[in-house]
């Protein structure tokens, strides 16, 4: 086992527990818009999409590496474009705000 | 791959942004900003990755073609949509990021020399991101056809398929061990990539549209955890990171959303609606009368009613009549009448749909009661006033048993005084179950498209 190994499976066990902490207790009208935002994170997949693009040698790697990048700029743009449209919603209630019970 | 120092405190850096991000969705306030710091860590990332890739000129243009054309097409897509669909949108997103992630993973595995034999983390890690991002792809698209209404919404069974979906997966975990070991080659693992895709077909299918929400929070996890497996097999930390937290936080979130509606996410997933359909054709079928009014008879009612409560549905989304519930809440309390909205958790089709279009109409705040909250006023109340609901006051979750809604909770429109239903016709709600409250006694029908009646409705009540 080298060392990035190492260094990558304790980043991986860290943003483990890190996720499960990071979000508690989320009342049930953010539901749809934290499955949503979190669904554009996991959009981050265009950086391996790169990579992968920039490595590919052959057509058939590029091909595959090609599509792989058109689908995760869509994740990750429409992502957070939605989501910010239905958090957009929200906003109009602020004024009158009030804490929510 | 080594990466630069500089590279790793720029991707630290996107990473402490998705969590704080992450952390700020969760809560009503600063949900917006969340989204939008979430957004910057990700423009980061991208941009400390331009640095990384080896400078091609044929890459890199093939690089900026492909975002090109994906960038605009998830922009209109995610501003066109309507606020009734948002929930397809995002299971189609989340599936193309799953498809992005098995692609990644397979490009990787086909880079390695036909002679040599790639390392045991690598294959290991290739078969997973490929078989969790196929799964989540193929899912969501079924996810998005029932919500489309590009396929019935009903859970769809056959004999003999919790037999065959095992098959699948044991077949799956067979092809992986034998890619892993290295006794297949790449062919092995485009067998993979088919017999993960029908996998995610297959999981689906069987389950019914009204549970889609959970379905598709799940998948976002799967795609999560796909996104983390290829952060080891490209040796990224932002996508190990990344991927990671989505599909932790992704994992707690389903079981938020499925304890929301009272149940276990087993049995949404493989339990209950296998067998409704015999229960339900079973039970009480055949001719029972229901009753049904007229817009004027029904606006009196409401008119000289102390208490009213609305009951927001899917049916109100549809005919998009919040404005004009608005309207008719305003005409009843300027005649004095109380007037609340009961918010089932899952009321629409994901939970929080009646409250961000009921804020989109300016109801106030706290005309909008979450269940628990109203629950017991409905004893007191003169009119349940039911707009395109129907499963989240099925009586059925109390006490029938056999019925696949069993045990959710629902809102006690059935003990208001008198039950108003406004509906299209006489179909069953969106887990396609018949209503008993429609052929109750006190239930009213007033049939019609939610916005027309509501409309008519108004007038009958300034009239009054």
């Amino acid at each position: 086992m080298n060392a990035q190994l190492v260094n990558e499976i304790s980043i991986f066990v860290l943003a483990v527990f890190l996720g499960f902490e990071v979000i508690s207790k989320v009342p049930t009208i953010l539901h749809t818009p934290l499955m949503s935002g979190s669904n554009a994170i996991h959009g981050v997949i265009l950086v391996g999409a790169m990579v992968i693009m920039s490595e590919a040698t052959g057509p058939l790697q590029i091909g595959v590496a090609f599509v792989a990048v058109i689908l995760a700029t869509i994740n990750m743009v429409g992502g957070y474009v939605v989501t910010d449209r239905m958090l957009e919603m929200f906003k109009s209630r602020n004024p009158r705000g009030g804490a929510r019970s | 791959m080594h990466l630069a120092p500089y590279i790793v405190l720029l991707y630290l850096l996107a990473a402490v942004l998705f969590i704080v991000g992450l952390h700020q969705l969760s809560s009503p306030k600063h949900a917006r900003s969340g989204n939008l710091v979430a957004a910057l860590g990700a423009l980061i990332a991208v941009g400390t990755t331009i640095d990384l890739l080896h400078h091609s000129t044929l890459d890199l243009v093939l690089l900026v073609v492909a975002i090109i054309i994906g960038a605009p097409v998830g922009a209109v897509a995610a501003r066109a949509v309507k606020m009734t669909a948002m929930p397809q949108m995002v299971a189609s997103f989340n599936g193309v990021g799953g498809g992005a992630a098995a692609l990644v993973a397979i490009v990787e595995f086909l880079r390695v020399p036909n002679h040599s034999s790639p390392s045991l983390v690598l294959s290991i890690s290739v078969v997973f991101a490929v078989v969790i991002g196929a799964i989540s792809f193929a899912g969501s698209a079924i996810a998005y056809t029932k919500l489309q209404e590009l396929m019935r919404g009903t859970p769809i069974t056959y004999p003999g398929q919790q037999p065959v979906n095992g098959a699948v997966a044991a077949a799956i975990v067979v092809l992986g061990v034998l890619v892993v070991v290295g006794t297949l080659s790449s062919l092995g693992l485009w067998l993979l990539l088919l017999l993960a895709l029908v996998l995610g077909v297959a999981f689906v299918l069987p389950i019914g549209g009204a549970d889609m929400p959970v379905v598709i929070s799940l998948l976002n996890a799967f795609t999560g955890l796909a996104v983390a497996g290829d952060g080891f097999v490209v040796g990224n930390p932002v996508l190990i990171v990344g991927g990671t937290l989505v599909g932790a936080s992704g994992t707690f979130l389903t079981k938020m959303m499925s304890d929301a509606m009272g149940r276990s996410l087993g049995n949404l997933l493989f339990g209950a609606f296998g067998k409704i359909q015999v229960s339900e054709a079973a039970g009480p079928g055949g001719a029972k009368s229901v009753r049904s009014g007229s817009a004027d008879d029904i606006g009196t009612l409401l008119a000289y009613s102390q208490r009213v409560i609305i009951v927001p549905g899917y049916g109100l989304a549809v005919a998009q009549a919040q404005h004009v519930a608005r309207e008719l809440a305003d005409a009843l309390e300027k005649r004095g009448v109380t007037v609340d909205y009961a918010i089932h958790p899952v009321a629409g089709r994901m939970p929080g749909h009646m409250n961000v279009l009921l804020a989109e109409a300016n109801v106030p705040y706290e005309q909008l009661k979450d269940m628990d909250e109203i629950n017991d006023a409905f004893k007191t109340a003169d009119v349940a006033l039911v707009v395109g609901a129907n499963d989240v006051v099925n009586p059925a979750a109390r006490n029938s048993p056999g019925s696949p809604i069993y045990g959710m909770p629902i809102l006690n429109a059935d003990e208001a005084h008198n039950i108003v239903f406004m509906k299209r016709s006489m179909r069953p709600g969106f887990a396609g179950i018949d209503n008993e409250l429609l052929y109750d006694p006190k239930t009213i029908m007033l049939f019609g498209d939610a916005k027309d009646s509501l409309t008519k409705l108004v007038a009958a009540v300034k009239a009054a």
